[in-house]
């Protein structure tokens, strides 16, 4: 059961082989042996994901059971669900319990889905580590010394180490994906607009995007059926037909002409993620597709563009947190002002600190133009690559992360190093389009190696598609890794 | 153009963020080597671009304009560091 995917488990469900009560207890016995070891979880309350279990058992009785009702899903810490606790990994909400459903949330809830607990993760997902978060780093279950990628890498490492069978996770820049990558996982950031930004704590509101972390595409698939949809309480999401995303899942890839971005295979790309995802070119080459050379000659700017405009929209976006409505407040101050210093200076991480400072910066008299401006206009740029691109292929293929998973603090001391572990998804982000890691083998230290799938808008369908084809002729995505072998 | 001690503190104090001077010191360092790599943007002629501000140029939606929440007044105060009377408090402002 630990191993099985969610079309497996819905199965045994539906067929009173488990109930949804015992298979909740299942992985909350495992998540409370290993996550002393991993720090994948911040919250986890086995009495609330019980009586949900049995709620759903009561519906599975009544043959009221949709695909993912009884199924156990873990959910970022950035998703805000009624009486859980919510933190969004920093100290300012430590004492925080929501008083509603994030719209995710509630979709979940209405499908019959188990929250199982709530993951940990960077401190308002600033991170590509995991180790930025107030309640201590993440660890790789591939290797614990690791990192586990991030920002949404206690959802990684809490899949990758079957503690559950499936995980929600935010993307801004490849908080996703490059987890996904790190830790031997499937990750989907759909199209921007596509899954409802209600109730997931803001950080960069016109990068932000939710999307589904699990151990394949079939199962993404499963999950973004469930997530995705139209919520008139985000005003940027889309107002388009709903869609199957498993419909198309056992479609033949030939003719598929997948583009290679020669920008992504220059330096800075390590010989061992090169390798591997040469490898995955030449068995989609055999499953019927076609390499298509492309070029995305402006995505060399895409972090310092980025830099720029989500450090800006999050220094927005955070302004809420001044300890009068919600959160920490400082015990001592002078006055109204000095609350506000003390309690933002106490609050925050050192990470959310300077990133709140840079958006200030570039957005401060004198400096709009030079900076937000010129990065909103890079963005323009890098958009039109994406478009110019797609005329001659289906999906931009590439390595998802330039390395490997690294070792916890090798890189905590230099934010700009670290920033450029997100040098091949940020593009996606900024153009808003889909984009997709599925796990293509293994590098130095027997450590993941990701495969990044980039689609044109909406195209998730097709993405998942190319994705479980490659799935069904490869079997890195079943690898479970050994010290936690189920 | 290297950003200065005293500008550090000044974006601070924007930010509402206290800031110690080893901090500040500490925090300057970090943001000349980010705004270095941001600095790559110049090297760019984005002259006649048309800035992108959003994921594929959504318009926003109108809505009428008419309540559609509920009064959940006591249950958000609640969760608040300081209340009094139905508000939240706040050091005092005016003298």
């Amino acid at each position: 059961m630990l191993n099985a995917s969610l079309k497996e488990l819905s199965a045994a469900l539906a067929q009173k082989k488990i109930s949804s009560a015992e298979l909740t207890k299942l992985f909350l016995d495992r998540t409370s042996k290993l996550n002393g070891a991993l720090n994948a979880f911040i919250t986890v309350d086995a009495e609330k994901s019980l009586a949900q279990a049995r709620a759903a058992d009561g519906r599975i009785a009544k043959d009221d059971a949709e695909p993912l009702t009884g199924v156990p899903v873990a959910h970022k810490d950035i998703f805000v669900a009624k009486g859980w606790r919510t933190t969004c990994g920093s100290k300012m909400l430590s004492n925080f319990v929501s008083p509603y459903d994030a719209h995710v949330i509630g979709r979940f809830n209405d499908a019959g889905a188990v929250i199982l607990g709530k993951t940990n993760m960077d401190e308002f997902a600033m991170g590509s580590s995991s180790e930025t978060s107030f309640y201590g780093p993440v660890r790789n279950p591939w290797n614990p010394d690791c990192v586990p990628g991030g920002s949404s890498g206690g959802s990684a490492a809490a899949v990758a180490a079957r503690m559950t069978p499936a995980a929600t996770g935010t993307d801004t820049g490849g908080s996703i994906r490059q987890p996904a990558a790190l830790s031997g996982l499937s990750g989907l950031k759909p199209t921007y607009g596509l899954v409802s930004r209600y109730g997931m704590i803001a950080f960069a509101s016109s990068l932000d995007q939710g999307g589904p972390m699990a151990k394949s595409a079939q199962d993404l698939a499963l999950l973004l059926n469930v997530m995705a949809g139209f919520d008139p309480n985000d005003s940027t999401s889309v107002e388009r037909a709903r869609e199957d995303y498993v419909r198309d899942l056992e479609k033949p890839l030939a003719g598929l002409r997948i583009g290679v971005p020669k920008e992504h295979f220059g330096e800075g790309l390590a010989a061992d993620v090169g390798k591997e995802v040469e490898a995955a070119f030449k068995e989609l080459e055999k499953l019927g597709a076609k390499r298509v050379p492309i070029s995305l000659p402006n995505s060399g700017l895409s972090v310092p563009a980025y830099y720029v405009i989500a450090p800006a929209e999050a220094s927005s976006n955070l302004s809420r947190f001044d300890g009068v409505r919600y959160g920490h407040r400082a015990k001592e101050y002078r006055d109204l002002a000095d609350m506000y210093r003390r309690t933002r200076a106490e609050g925050f991480g050192a990470e959310v600190r300077r990133r709140i400072l840079i958006g200030t910066y570039v957005l401060s008299h004198g400096y709009y133009d030079a900076y937000y401006i010129k990065a909103q206009k890079i963005r323009r740029l890098i958009a039109n690559d994406f478009i110019e691109a797609f005329k001659r292929c289906d999906l931009v293929v590439g390595p998802t992360s330039p390395t490997v998973a690294f070792k916890i603090g090798a890189k905590a001391a230099d934010p700009v190093q670290m920033y450029l572990n997100d040098i091949y998804t940020i593009p996606a982000n900024l153009a808003g389009l889909p984009a997709m890691s599925i796990p293509c083998g293994f590098g130095k230290g027997k450590l993941p190696v990701g495969l990044h799938i980039v689609g044109n808008y909406f195209s998730e369908a097709r993405m998942l598609n190319a994705a479980h084809q490659y799935q069904k002729a490869t079997d890195w995505h079943q690898r479970a890794p050994a010290g936690i072998q189920p | 153009m290297p950003l200065s001690l005293e500008e550090v503190r000044r974006i601070a104090e924007l930010a509402r963020i206290g800031i110690s001077d080893a901090e500040a010191r500490a925090v300057q360092g970090q943001l000349n080597d980010i705004f270095e790599l941001i600095g790559q943007m110049q090297k760019v002629n984005t002259d006649g671009t048309e800035p992108m501000s959003h994921g594929q140029d959504l318009k926003l939606r109108l809505r009428e304009d008419v309540v559609t929440e509920r009064d959940r007044r006591e249950q958000f105060l609640s969760l608040a560091p300081d209340r009094e009377q139905g508000l939240y408090l706040v050091p005092k402002v005016i003298e």
